[in-house]
């Protein structure tokens, strides 16, 4: 018999919208010079009006973090620092449900993902921060390491609060002070936070956000008052803001693109790998800098792992975001799907052979079915280039060496997945992979103890656990007997 | 199949059978048991349940007029809803149940082969069987031999279940892995498999009288299991869950399971049941809610 | 306290907090508790060697779960022990007043020096092993790695001379990484340690994994440092001569590793020493290879 589970839509009741959004500049509320409207991705429906910074915005919410870093934040013991994070933490617990669906209405991404994932790594990611505050003596960056000062951090529309909790949460915890631009497709959950940063009565200026476009945050990162850059997006923004800092001399940290390759050997748990083949590469329609957008399965066990993973594919539940049961939600924006449908296009015209899941979609919003892709010839644009998006290639190899070569053979290298029932040669393999995250036996796997950042040109720095404080401390401070030590 | 020919043959099939990897088939038995069942789709998945239940009595103290008023249950649950799949008893209490679900849908399932242990020689097992098989049972629910299971002697299991195969005659087997015993979830794979090539109708997770009984990450191993021998072209193998399974919201749960990873043909009582006893009352309430808008309480459902 | 417009006021009777409950001794002894003048306060339990005895099997039996806990949830446990103890900030500060004589100012300080200890240890709990383990570079094909775990069920003697602070700073460092432990609490000032016990008992803290006696230390604690089923004994709160004989007991049974700690001042900055007291490193080594 058929069971169809009936629609089982999230209450939107639970988020009240305002009509429009000013910039959080100085613990509250300001207005800009100029507006733009976010909308729902899966509607297409407008959401809000958000204000556009210019640069006197800029230069106002700089100047707060500036103020608040030296009069406030920087010189306040790291205990109490630590307290005002625990409770962004606690305060984002418990408004988690808001979160999620508000997350959902503007990103597109399924409400099973902003409920179980995001909100909750989120407010994980403060609380873990929260307990470095008075801690970063023993951290491994000398006994009294110091902040930087006011960090300008440019976020991508992927995972909106999660990327925020990423940023401001190890800024915060070591001292800095931080003006944040959220993405221009996603800026809701972001203003949601500066109110979560009133509730918590976070200093005024502490946390700025200014909302805009990559002008916005090009006059961000180039302004003279920002200490230290922390940026996750396009390779391509991220390179120019490399050259930038090549000369003033900002500290910077990247994550940028990936096209990670997700390795499955044939004593592999198959079952549990065409799952994870399906988490690596369809999570949040594939928006994920670490997808693993290269499926490389050993020969002998090539055509049963296919079958079961479009098997698995067409299980797959695409559709409105906010039903519960929904697995695949929209695509960000039109822009992102056309991205993806060129390069679809390209890949077929290459002579890829491409299979989507039959499923239907919407008529409003922006959709794109998960999708793979056999015969790719390793040169083409289609297995090379990163395409964000949930379009999977296929190839595979014979030995460990093969696999490894081809995996390694990108100018990327921030994430690589590896399935076997061996323990050594799931090693073996991730001590020769050339990528900042290497998952055994599962994939897209995040926790704010563990470092995250990528190697090559997915950019430089790391995220998270102890590592990720080395980001927002000043590591080239004086030593024990007050000397600059030297690198 | 031809596997079961001997000892090593067997064992060099079960062990070349893909591993299972624990972590992430609890993730995957955790994000099912997240689907949502609302309105429509959960009344036909309660009625589906109710028509799922074995409904189970198997305690040393069952008398006749307990298991009369079971089968009176399975019959006619009341409410509306319909009967259940099968009552399941001791093998003597088998004739009284033919007597009582006579002229009903719903089937005599007996537990044999010295249940719950499976500790007793082969040639009384089978008598177990046969006498049971005899009285009219429907269904055999057997136990496999866990000590051979687990000391590797899997020739020695798979001839046991054929032997018992061949004394039910027309009654169906199912086969009780009794995977709270096995330790992991590859042996619960193998296990699957042994019982399946050795001819096996059904194969059930639990006796009820180890703990634990049935889980979602076991059962989605088992529903691999049943969907893959089928899909090399063997038979269809239904799969029972039985032990553990008390609420509504749970039975649902299995059912998301079977959909998801089996596929709807094995939506059907033929080849999916839920061994329960009180989970039924709880189908039944959730029933009620739905038709009446209120919650129902235990008050208002029968003491079977 | 004078009745006041006749309301009578309610007391509470002071127990002992083993494996989640609060019972009364099975001796069924109790002694009488002064405040720092010398008034009544209230009579508290006295606990026996059997008591002693049953919160070391209830720590045991809390063992096993509570070091199974994710760090993070860990973490988030203490840090609720933080939250419900600030929301009795006054009942303490009181309780610790009247105890010590201490002014309402000095007792709401060690009050707030207590809560902000739970949180600091709450920030620990998923830090202690990135900052004492790690990857060992072991020259061939292996991985090599070590974890600290907890070391088991501690008998801890919390301090005889700080009401409030010095019992938390012993008892959060003791379970933060996983372990449980039967305490020992001050002779003098037992009061704010079962309203403690009241806090870690509404906290998600997992009965078993604090267990809090009152009574004598003399008493009590050889039993415990002689206990072969005790991993760890704090002799912080043993006497100089008393706590040398129970090193010794406690070495000479089941080889208990001994905390003696160089005395330092309460509201200090605790470190890590005392926590890493209980624990254990465990290295693994794993191939590397095809």
């Amino acid at each position: 018999m058929r069971f169809e589970y009936a629609p089982a839509p999230e209450s939107r009741s639970v988020v009240r919208l305002r009509d429009s959004y000013g910039l959080f500049i100085g613990g509250s509320f300001v207005s800009g010079s100029s507006v733009f409207k976010t909308i729902s991705p899966a509607t297409e429906e407008v959401l809000a009006e958000i204000t556009h910074g210019g640069a006197e915005d800029v230069d106002r919410a700089v100047a707060a973090a500036r103020h608040a870093y030296e009069r406030t934040w920087s010189v306040m013991p790291g205990k109490e620092r630590g307290k005002y994070l625990f409770r962004i933490a606690r305060l984002l617990a418990e408004r988690a449900r808001e979160f999620a669906v508000l997350e959902t209405m503007d990103n597109g991404k399924p409400i099973r993902e902003s409920r179980d994932v995001d909100v909750p790594l989120a407010s994980a990611h403060f609380f873990y921060h929260a307990g470095w505050a008075d801690k970063l003596g023993y951290a491994g960056f000398g006994p009294s390491p110091k902040p930087l000062g006011v960090a300008g951090q440019v976020i991508p529309w992927n995972f909106p609060l999660l990327m925020l909790a990423w940023k401001i949460a190890p800024a915060l915890a070591c001292g800095n002070t931080v003006v944040l631009k959220p993405a221009e497709t996603t800026p809701l959950t972001a203003m949601l936070f500066a109110e979560v940063c009133q509730q918590a009565d976070l200093p005024p200026g502490v946390v700025n956000i200014v909302t805009g476009d990559g002008d916005t945050g090009r006059l961000l990162v180039g302004h003279p008052g920002i200490d230290k850059i922390a940026f996750t997006g396009s390779t391509a923004a991220g390179k120019e803001i490399a050259r930038q800092c090549a000369v003033s001399g900002q500290r910077l940290t990247l994550e940028l693109g990936g096209k990670a390759a997700n390795i499955v050997f044939d004593d592999a748990p198959v079952d549990q790998a065409v799952e994870g083949i399906i988490n690596g590469i369809f999570f949040n329609q594939g928006h994920v800098c670490c997808a693993g957008s290269r499926l490389l399965v050993q020969e002998s066990v090539a055509d049963s792992v296919l079958d079961a993973l479009k098997r698995r594919m067409a299980s797959l539940r695409l559709g409105d975001p906010m039903d519960k049961n929904t697995d695949i939600g929209a695509i960000n924006s039109r822009g992102q799907l056309d991205k993806i449908t060129s390069a679809s296009q390209a890949g077929e015209e290459e002579g890829a052979r491409r299979w989507s899941a039959p499923c239907a979609l919407p008529e409003r919003g922006f959709w794109f079915p998960p999708t793979l892709f056999t015969d790719v010839a390793s040169s083409s644009p289609v297995a090379r280039e990163e395409i964000f998006g949930p379009v999977l290639t296929v190839s595979t190899f014979r030995t460990p060496s093969e696999a490894l070569q081809k995996a390694n053979a990108t100018q990327y290298g921030l994430s690589a997945g590896v399935w076997t029932s061996k323990g050594s040669l799931a090693l073996e393999m991730a001590s020769r992979l050339r990528a900042g995250v290497v998952w055994a036996n599962t994939f897209n796997r995040f926790d704010p103890a563990s470092p995250f950042g990528g190697y090559k040109e997915s950019g430089f720095g790391r995220e998270g656990g102890r590592h990720g404080l080395e980001a927002y401390l000043d590591v080239v401070a004086t030593d024990v007997a007050g000397t600059v030590a030297d690198v | 199949m031809d596997v079961t020919s001997s000892d090593s043959a067997l064992r060099r099939f079960l062990h070349g059978l893909p591993a299972v990897d624990e972590a992430g088939a609890r993730d995957r038995a955790q994000a099912l048991a997240g689907r949502s069942v609302k309105s429509d789709a959960k009344r036909t998945a309660l009625d589906l349940a109710i028509s799922m239940v074995d409904l189970t009595t198997l305690e040393g103290q069952d008398t006749p007029g307990k298991v009369r008023s079971l089968c009176a249950k399975a019959r006619r649950p009341g409410h509306g809803a319909p009967p259940a799949a099968a009552v399941c008893v001791y093998p003597d209490l088998v004739p009284l149940c033919v007597e009582a679900v006579a002229g009903s849908p719903v089937r005599v399932a007996s537990v044999a082969t010295a249940f719950p242990s499976g500790r007793a020689p082969l040639d009384v097992k089978l008598a177990d069987v046969k006498s049971a098989v005899a009285a009219g049972a429907d269904e055999i629910d057997m136990v496999i031999d866990r000590g051979a299971f687990l000391s590797g002697r899997y020739l020695c299991v798979s001839e046991e279940i054929t032997a018992v195969k061949s004394a039910c005659g027309e009654a169906r087997l199912k086969v009780i892995l009794e995977t709270g015993e096995l330790g992991t979830l590859d042996a619960a794979r193998r296990a699957s498999w042994l019982a399946m090539v050795s001819g096996a109708d059904f194969i059930k997770t639990s006796t009820g009288k180890v703990s634990p009984a049935a889980t979602l990450p076991v059962t989605l191993v088992m529903l691999e299991a049943v969907r893959d021998f089928s899909a090399a072209g063997e038979r269809r193998v239904g799969v029972k869950a039985a032990g553990g399974i008390r609420t509504a919201k749970d039975a649902v749960r299995y059912l998301v399971l079977v959909n998801e990873t089996a596929g709807e043909e094995w939506l059907d009582p033929r080849y999916f049941r839920i061994g329960a006893s009180s989970l039924l009352n709880d189908l039944l309430m959730q029933r009620v809610r739905m038709e009446t808008g209120r919650y129902s309480g235990p008050d208002y459902m029968t003491v079977d | 306290m004078a009745a006041e417009a006749g309301r009578i006021a309610v007391r509470k009777t002071y127990k002992l907090y083993i494996g989640g409950a609060f019972p009364r001794s099975e001796s069924g002894r109790t002694f009488e508790v002064r405040d720092h003048e010398g008034g009544f306060l209230s009579n508290a339990a006295r606990a026996s060697r059997k008591d002693a005895r049953d919160a070391v099997v209830a720590a045991r039996k809390a063992f096993g779960g509570w070091s199974e806990r994710t760090a993070y949830n860990r973490g988030q446990v203490l840090y609720r022990v933080a939250e419900v103890m600030e929301g009795r900030r006054d009942q303490f500060a009181s309780e610790v007043r009247l105890a010590t004589g201490l002014s309402d100012a000095e007792a709401l300080d060690e009050v707030d020096a207590a809560v902000d200890r739970w949180v600091w240890y709450a920030g620990w709990a998923d830090k202690i092993s990135q900052v004492r383990g790690g990857v060992n570079p072991v020259a061939g094909p292996f991985v090599n790695f070590s974890v600290p775990e907890p070391s088991g069920v501690a008998a801890v003697l919390a301090p005889q001379d700080s009401a409030l602070l010095g019992l938390v700073s012993v008892v959060a460092p003791a379970i933060v990484a996983g372990g449980t432990c039967v305490v020992v609490a001050s002779a003098a000032y037992p009061l704010p340690a079962i309203t403690l016990a009241e806090v870690l008992a509404t906290s998600d803290l997992p009965g078993g994994v604090v267990n809090m006696l009152t009574g004598q230390v003399a008493e009590i604690a050889p039993w415990l440092a002689s206990h072969m089923d005790v991993n760890t004994v704090d002799v912080t709160g043993a006497p100089g001569g008393l706590a040398d004989d129970l090193a010794v007991a406690a070495a000479g049974s089941n080889l208990k590793r001994v905390l003696r700690l160089p005395p330092a001042a309460w509201t200090a900055e605790p470190g890590v020493d005392r926590m890493f007291g209980y624990l254990e490193t465990k290295t693994v080594w794993h191939p590397i290879g095809l």
